[in-house]
């Protein structure tokens, strides 16, 4: 991969941004071609992958013209990834995953690496370069997840939630994950090898503003308090997408998983006002005018 | 089996569950279903599932009013089968 910066029309867009703060995942189907996706699974199953050191910019981790360093250089692919976390991010690691044929169990639920607090984020690219059928699994995410505090393989007790993911797919798609996403493998029930290849990136830079944002002053111009004019439109918009909940979460808990992308989004956009329903508004209401309390 | 309910009531909606078959005749395992097997934890007691535990209502720590993490409405029920050995 390239430092240099992408066509502003492979970005993401605004609405597509709303749709990683509030669901922690953006899902791209059929986006690497088909010859490319054979070329990755020659490579796969010519044995195991080298696991290059964590810590380097991603420009300098794969030998160029090899499968991975043309799967990372597909333009829609750069576009993603330097509006997620900028350009040329740190690599972090890779690996493919394997679920072997007929598998009596799944893995459990769990978010990666350890518990994590930041504001910034790393994302994980999973990229599914076979047909990836219901029985034969794919990986389970539970969107919405990633803001709840938790260490690893801690919630491997929870089975099964209202409105999970299953990813179920044709091959050359892609998802793109806040870390903090919880997921697993689902076993695999079919008499076939299933492959996931995942890589974990860094950012280098503030993430600030970093997608197609020729729309976001005008989507953020409604009235960041109610906006229900914004809420209203028939079209999707950031108040849409940020304000619908996911039918897992528990009604209490809900409210404060909006607050979340609430304080996500003023990191985002660098907004110190931006609401959804009053929620922060409300709290951060804290009168010291003593003249009117006369 | 354990339900995950959408807040401390018994009768409300279940959000998530999670099964294990004491009998060794079935094992359920991550994300096997999209259907939950009850649709509140009522429903599980009206069906003979006995509550043998439920969740404690417990503050939140002081600084983490705001922060989410596990579920907090768990509730565990046992039925009791009979088994041919």
């Amino acid at each position: 991969m390239t430092t240099a910066t992408v066509n502003p029309e492979l970005l993401l867009t605004t609405n597509q941004m709303a749709s990683f703060a509030a669901r922690g995942f953006l899902r791209f189907d059929n986006l690497v071609p088909a010859d490319l996706n054979r070329r990755v699974m020659d490579a796969f199953d010519a044995g195991p992958v080298a696991r290059p050191a964590a810590g380097l910019p991603l420009s300098e981790v794969y030998a160029p013209g090899s499968p991975l360093d043309d799967l990372m250089h597909l333009p829609e692919i750069q576009g993603i990834v330097q509006s997620l976390v900028g350009p040329d991010p740190l690599f972090d690691h890779h690996a493919v995953h394997i679920r072997q044929p007929n598998e009596g169990r799944a893995q459990g639920l769990h978010g990666d690496a350890i518990i994590d607090t930041r504001m910034h984020f790393d994302i994980q690219l999973m990229y599914f370069p076979h047909d990836t059928p219901l029985e034969m699994g794919g990986t389970l995410l539970l969107p919405g997840s990633q803001f709840r505090r938790i260490n690893e393989s801690d919630i491997a007790r929870y089975q099964n939630f209202v409105g999970q993911i299953p990813m179920v797919c044709e091959a050359g798609t892609v998802l793109a994950l806040h870390h903090g996403i919880w997921h697993c493998g689902r076993r695999n029930q079919t008499d076939r090898v299933r492959y996931m290849f995942k890589i974990r990136l860094n950012p280098r830079v503030r993430q600030h503003r970093l997608w197609n944002t020729d729309d976001l002053d005008n989507q953020m111009r409604a009235d960041p308090v109610t906006n229900l004019e914004a809420r209203n439109r028939t079209e999707e918009n950031i108040y849409s997408i940020l304000s619908r909940p996911e039918p897992w979460y528990e009604f209490p808990v809900g409210r404060l998983e909006i607050v979340n992308r609430v304080k996500f989004w003023r990191f985002l956009t660098g907004s110190n006002t931006f609401d959804l329903s009053y929620w922060l508004t409300r709290l951060e209401n804290q009168p010291e005018n003593l003249a009117l309390a006369a | 089996m354990i339900l995950y309910l959408s807040n401390s009531a018994l009768d409300s909606d279940v959000r998530g569950w999670t099964i294990y078959d004491g009998t060794g005749q079935t094992y359920p395992t991550t994300g096997d279903s999209d259907t939950p097997p009850y649709p509140t934890g009522l429903a599980a007691m009206q069906d003979g599932w006995r509550v043998i535990q439920m969740p404690q209502l417990i503050p939140p720590d002081k600084d983490l009013e705001y922060t989410t993490s596990f579920f907090k409405f768990e509730y565990v029920f046992e039925k009791m089968v009979e088994v041919e050995t």
